[in-house]
Order: structure tokens, then C-alpha cells, then sequence
């Protein structure tokens, strides 16, 4: 029988349930072994020797060497495992989740001081709020790299 | 007996104790936010209790996904601020309660909630944080926090999480336990965590004041009707990491109005109320309530 998920039509968001976790098990593993600073001293010495370490997919640890948050997530990686490696990068949560949006980090905090993404338009998929699929990436970071 | 006497709610961001501990909190972005607390530091002066049972919720800190329990209880005689990879907050340790601890364990077991006992845990921003707010800067080898705290660790980062209801009614099991305990304590209950915000995705930044505030009085007011409010609501209307307010529901429900379920009693007196946006991605939420 089909497990009840009512979360799966919210856009621009992934909740880590059961099976996300089960997924990115290893991946959210790695993550947890950066807070040890010998082990960050390791990772960034030689990334992808590091990364080989671990029993991740492929795609778990090309995501990691691109940091693409969301790639991460797809994979099952989950933002407080994945601060980890932000804070290996000297990376603030703010910067970190800004980087999920497409947007610079300035133009990120300057929404944040000027009262947050708002709801309309992204409470449900389908909407035309500036989370949702059609209107990605939402700022200048990510049309920048998509040219 | 003990008795609890109090709840305080608030926020945990974690930019807000790197904001103390950098000394920042009087430039333009954090004065607003620290103004907020001004009320509340003279208040736990004035009312300092005996021990803070101190519910918030682990980043990945202290469980790992080696396991994740759903509800735990800290009952270790002392708790280390925890290097959550930027290094550990300089915040002094925190000393706990083993006695009250480990009566609540057994009491609140007994009562049908299957919490997980933990005696070695490092205890990370969820913990420190509020204690900063309610308590301001203290240094780390000087100073002591000034009452012993109860960790009472809530998963809510991997789902499902615990509904609002079960964390109504677990309120309910604790204030209980407490005043089964034959010393004669003043306990206060903390929830903390919230108000709205998402760490994740295209939708990162989400601020939902409307809902926050509607949320807030519902929790204050008829705190009945605010333990129904499903998952879905909080995730929808604010944000993935929004879900942390159902511990706020824990301490709101082992307040003297609540029994067995229901509001018989007189609402508690809501000494101080704040709210702004923003402390880095998040919307800060924050209540003291007395028992009437």
C-alpha cells in the first residue's frame, strides 16, 4: 500500500523522509566525518581520494565536487548533513542555502532583510510564485551560469 | 514538590549565537532582534529557576544517521557545547539534572511516550543558542549558566517527525513526572526552534509573518486546536524547516491550564512577546508564559 506523503506537492522543496534517508545514507555520512578538523584537512587536500573513502554513488560524490546543494539532495543528502561541508568551505548557512536558488549572495540576503521569499503562489505546485520549476534559476548567480 | 511554572519559546538560529559570540549584536542588522531579548534577560533574573527542561532539536550534531531517536532525554551530570564544524560555541558547559532527568525518564516511560535515555551527548546550537538569548554572553570558564538544564533532544530532521498532537500530550506526560518529584523545584519548560523558514531548494527563504503570528496566538490561546495542526500545514506555509515549532507544543502543553487534553484551566499569562524577520534565513519567534 502506498505510504502517505502529502509533502510531494510543495515547489522547491524536499523533505527527508525514511526513504531520502536510506538513500544518502553514505553520503550524509561523509558529511558527519567533516567535523573533525583532521578529516576537513583531508577532504580538501586531495577531494575526490576523500570521497573514494566512502561508499557513495558516482553521482552522490560528483554532486559533492560541484557543490550543487540541490544535486546533493536529489541523492539524498540532507541540508544538515550537507552544512558540513559549507562549514569545510568556510561557507555560512545563509550562503548555503542561497546558493540553492540561483541567486548571488547579495541578492539572497537582500530578500531575506526585506521580509523573506513570500508564500503566494509557492504553497503548491502549479502556482507561478518565484519558486516554482518555470521560473528557475531565480537570480543572476544562476543565469550566469546557465549561459 | 517540583512544580513547572513557566514556558519560554523561542528561536535557535545559529547566526544569532555566532552574532553574540563575534560581539556583533549592537550593529544595525542584529539590534532589533537582541532588543527583543531585553525583557526576557531581566525576567529569568527575576525568576531564575531552579532547572530548565530545555526541549530543542539536534542538527546532525550529537546523532548521526546511525540513529536518529525520536524523542531523547539527556540525563548526564554535564553536556558539552558541541564543534558543529565551525568549532564549538566559547559558551560555558552545560550542567544537567541527572536526578529530575532520569524520575522524568522513568515517569513519562511509564506514561506510554518511549523516550531514548542518553548519557554522552554533545548538545549544539538548538541548546546553546536560547540559553544565549535568555541568559546573554557569559564566558566560557568564568561564568556558569545560572540553573542546571534538562536536554530533551526532538527529532525533527528526518521524517516523519512527531505530530503536533503527540507533542501536546507529551507536554502533559513531563509536567506530570515533575510533579511526581518530591524536592521542592521550580522548573521552567523551554520550546524552541521556528518560527518560519527553509534551508532548502528554490524555495529557500521562505517567511510565511501572516501564518507565524495567526500560529502564535493559536498556540497561546487554544492550544488544543493548534496541536491539530497537521505536518502539512507547517511544511506548506512555513517552510521545510518551519516543522521545528511542534516542540514549541511540548512546553505550551505541560503548562496548569492543560488536562487530559483539554483546557480546563485559566490560560497562562503571556509576560513577553516577540517576533521578527530576519535572523539570517529564519523568522524569530519568541513568548514567555507564567501559569495563572
Amino acid at each position: 500500500m502506498a505510504l502517505d506523503k502529502p509533502y510531494q506537492d510543495v515547489p522547491g522543496t524536499l523533505i527527508f523522509d525514511a526513504e531520502q534517508s536510506r538513500k544518502g545514507y553514505w553520503l550524509n555520512q561523509f558529511c558527519m566525518s567533516l567535523m573533525k578538523a583532521e578529516n576537513r584537512a583531508r577532504f580538501k587536500a586531495d577531494e575526490r581520494a576523500y570521497l573514494d573513502e566512502w561508499a557513495m554513488t558516482e553521482e552522490q560524490k560528483q554532486a559533492v565536487l560541484a557543490r550543487d546543494l540541490n544535486w546533493c539532495m536529489r541523492t539524498g543528502g540532507n541540508i544538515y548533513f550537507l552544512a558540513k561541508i559549507g562549514a569545510t568551505d568556510g561557507k555560512s548557512f545563509q550562503q548555503m542555502a542561497g546558493s540553492m536558488t540561483g541567486m548571488t549572495e547579495e541578492e539572497y540576503r537582500n530578500m531575506m532583510v526585506s521580509g523573506g521569499r513570500r508564500i503566494e503562489g509557492n504553497r503548491y505546485l502549479g502556482e507561478d510564485g518565484d519558486a516554482q520549476a518555470h521560473r528557475q534559476p531565480q537570480g543572476s548567480a544562476g543565469k550566469k551560469e546557465s549561459n | 514538590m517540583a512544580r513547572i511554572t513557566a514556558s519560554v519559546f523561542t528561536s535557535h538560529v545559529p547566526a544569532i549565537g555566532a552574532a553574540m559570540d563575534l560581539g556583533k549584536t549592537q550593529e544595525d542588522y542584529w539590534k532589533p532582534l537582541f532588543a527583543g531579548y531585553d525583557f526576557s534577560k531581566q525576567w529569568m533574573k527575576d525568576n531564575k529557576p531552579d532547572v530548565v527542561f530545555l526541549v530543542y532539536n539536534d542538527h546532525a550534531t550529537a546523532f548521526s544517521l546511525e540513529m536518529i531517536p525520536t524523542f531523547a532525554i539527556g540525563t548526564a551530570a554535564e553536556f558539552q557545547p558541541a564543534d558543529e564544524g565551525w568549532g564549538p560555541r566559547p559558551v560555558p558547559k552545560v550542567i544537567g539534572h541527572p536526578e529530575l532527568a532520569s524520575h522524568i525518564a522513568q515517569s513519562v516511560i511509564q506514561q506510554d511516550f518511549d523516550l531514548t535515555i542518553v548519557n554522552k551527548m554533545d548538545v549544539d546550537h538548538g541548546l546553546t543558542v536560547p540559553l544565549s538569548l535568555m541568559c546573554g554572553e557569559l564566558d566560557p570558564k568564568k561564568d556558569a549558566w545560572p540553573c542546571p538544564v534538562i536536554p530533551f533532544a526532538v527529532n525533527v530532521v528526518q521524517y516523519p517527525v512527531p505530530s503536533g498532537q503527540r507533542c501536546f500530550a507529551l507536554g502533559q506526560a513531563i509536567r506530570k513526572a515533575v510533579e511526581s518529584f518530591d524536592e521542592d523545584l521550580n522548573v521552567h519548560i523551554w520550546g524552541t526552534g521556528g518560527m518560519s523558514h527553509q534551508l532548502q531548494g528554490a524555495r529557500a527563504g521562505l517567511i510565511n509573518r501572516e501564518w507565524d503570528n495567526n500560529w502564535l496566538d493559536l498556540m497561546i490561546n487554544d492550544p488544543e486546536a493548534c496541536a491539530k495542526v497537521p505536518h502539512i500545514d507547517y511544511v506548506r506555509e512555513a517552510g521545510s524547516e518551519g516543522i521545528e515549532l511542534v516542540m514549541w507544543l511540548i512546553a505550551r502543553g505541560a503548562m496548569s491550564d492543560v488536562n487530559n487534553g483539554r483546557v480546563t484551566g485559566p490560560l497562562p499569562k503571556v509576560r513577553h512577546r516577540f517576533y521578527h524577520v530576519p535572523a539570517s534565513n529564519t523568522a524569530v519567534g519568541h513568548a514567555i508564559l507564567e501559569n495563572a
